[in-house]
């Protein structure tokens, strides 16, 4: 026997049943009916089909208007079988692409450090969450030959894909400059001629760079168009905005950077943000950005990683767990001589 | 051949008479209630491109039989022709969701999916030729 005729069977039986006893047993048969043949991929028009070949075999005089009315509802209900069928392609075919989306997620996740370079000196923790699969937000820590230690924290103007795609062009830019420009400035610079002339020219892209020397604890910082991050200083118990001017990069050629710096004593600490940080939203307003800095030095006496992941928490349950923008925060902090 | 009809479609009244010949045609063959419905619907889609997108054209019903490995097999082809436009972009023609109309699974894609096999061949500045069948079970 085949599906349609132990489907049809079934169908008898409950149908019957139901005009028998009108009871609620069968109505609740009915219903697990109605998924196994949704499961069967059975569609409307075939239903009506079977309806009809049932009520007739169980009433075989009831009136021709009748049997004739069941066949007007399947031609009727042809059009419903037709926009089933596009549904269940057209699911299949998210599903494809959904996995795609996957592939390329984690394929972007490589882009980024896969590990914060050990560094004695300093203690780096970094959360990056992105909105939906594809990030547009993009970090990078490296020590180099000399000892430096530079950070970046960039943006992409953009969400989703294009931004990804922009992203890992970025990437390879930051990767082939040579290693002894790891000076703020020069570095800005530079990357903004590999941008500008490789991408679309309505596209941007936000970008925050700093470098710590060990030997002097100097960082040098500079900044292109980018949300301006924090500085702590240890001594004063005090949050500074850490600002840089400077145009975003792929805007124009001739884009200067300055650079600044800032002598960090022990236990000062440098934050570094996306505006998916500072945009963070509750039902009724935008989050303050001294309401950041609270959580911050909430968590202060924790590792920098702890830091990073509980304020990431909290403002995920205060705006509902609906991140809107991308989500990015580093902190870099000199550590204390005696836990060295 | 015995069992064949041609019709004329230069106005919605051969959509109509296009649409009964095919069901009469195809319920001869022996095709039950629902699939009698899909063969009327496809031929009605066709039928009805000709009428809106060319000045004339015809469909052609034919009964057809194949040999197949459990015996003879008998069908339904159904060829939609016309002198008209022709159609530039087939392959965006028969992506889902692609219709003007927004109809929800019909046109081209759908017709497809109501027969069993399916073929168009459109020259653009010539005119369009979708021939499809529907085989018996
Ligand atoms: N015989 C034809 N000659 C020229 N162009 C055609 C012909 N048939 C279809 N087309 C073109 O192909 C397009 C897609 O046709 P299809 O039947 O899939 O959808 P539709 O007619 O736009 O909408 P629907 O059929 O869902 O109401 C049409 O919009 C029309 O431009
Ligand atoms: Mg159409």
């Amino acid at each position: 026997m085949d599906t349609y005729e132990t489907l049809q069977q079934s169908y008898k039986e409950i149908l019957f049943s139901f005009l028998q006893k009108k009871n609620e047993q069968s109505l609740y048969d009915a219903q697990q009916f109605s998924k196994k043949v949704l499961e069967e991929k059975v569609s409307p028009e075939e239903i009506v089909s079977i309806h009809l070949e049932v009520i007739q075999e169980l009433y075989p005089d009831i009136p021709p208007e009748t049997q004739e009315s069941f066949e007007f509802l399947l031609e009727v209900m042809i059009g419903y079988g037709m926009a089933y069928r596009e549904h269940q392609i057209l699911r299949n075919r998210q599903k494809e692409l959904e996995n795609e989306i996957d592939v390329a997620a984690n394929m972007q996740h490589t882009l980024l450090p896969s590990e914060i370079p050990d560094v004695e000196e300093l203690d780096i923790g970094v959360i990056t969450v992105p909105a939906s699969k594809m990030s547009g937000d993009y970090y990078h820590v490296i020590k180099d030959a000399n000892g430096l230690i530079g950070v970046a924290i960039a943006d992409i103007i953009g969400k989703g894909i294009p931004a990804a795609l922009c992203m890992s062009m970025i990437k390879y830019a930051m990767d082939s400059m040579p290693n002894s420009i790891l000076q703020p400035g020069e570095l800005l610079e530079s990357l903004n001629r590999t941008i500008e002339q490789n991408i679309a020219s309505h596209m941007f892209v936000t970008m925050m760079y700093g470098s710590y020397d060990p030997k002097s604890h100097i960082f040098y910082y500079g900044g292109a168009g980018h949300e301006p991050g924090f500085y702590y200083s240890e001594q004063q118990d005090r949050f500074e905005e850490l600002y840089a001017k400077g145009l975003a990069l792929g805007i124009s050629k001739e884009a200067k950077y300055r650079e600044f710096s800032r002598e960090m004593s022990e236990g000062d600490f440098v934050v570094l943000l996306s505006d998916g940080v500072t945009e963070c939203r509750t039902e009724e307003r935008f989050i303050e950005r001294e309401e950041i800095t609270a959580l911050i030095r909430k968590y202060k006496h924790l590792s920098t990683q702890k830091i990073v992941d509980n304020v990431y928490r909290d403002l995920e349950r205060w705006q509902e767990f609906q991140l809107r923008d991308d989500f990015t925060l580093i902190i870099v902090r000199r550590k204390f001589k005696e836990n060295k | 051949m015995s069992n064949h009809s041609c019709i004329e479609i230069a106005n919605e009244w051969g959509i109509v008479s296009a649409r009964q010949a095919g069901r009469e045609l195809s319920k001869e063959i022996g095709f039950g209630s629902v699939d009698q419905a899909r063969i009327t619907t496809a031929i009605s889609e066709l039928a009805r491109n000709i009428y809106l997108y060319t000045e004339i054209g015809k469909i052609d019903l034919e009964e057809i039989s194949d040999n197949h490995k459990n015996g003879k097999v008998r069908g339904i082809k159904v060829v939609a022709s016309d002198k008209g436009p022709g159609i530039e972009n087939l392959r965006d023609v028969m992506v889902d969701g692609f219709t003007t109309s927004g109809g929800l699974g019909a046109g081209l894609p759908g017709v497809k999916r109501l027969m069993d096999e399916f073929d168009i061949e459109s020259i653009p500045g010539e005119g369009t030729t979708i021939t499809t069948i529907k085989w018996l079970r």
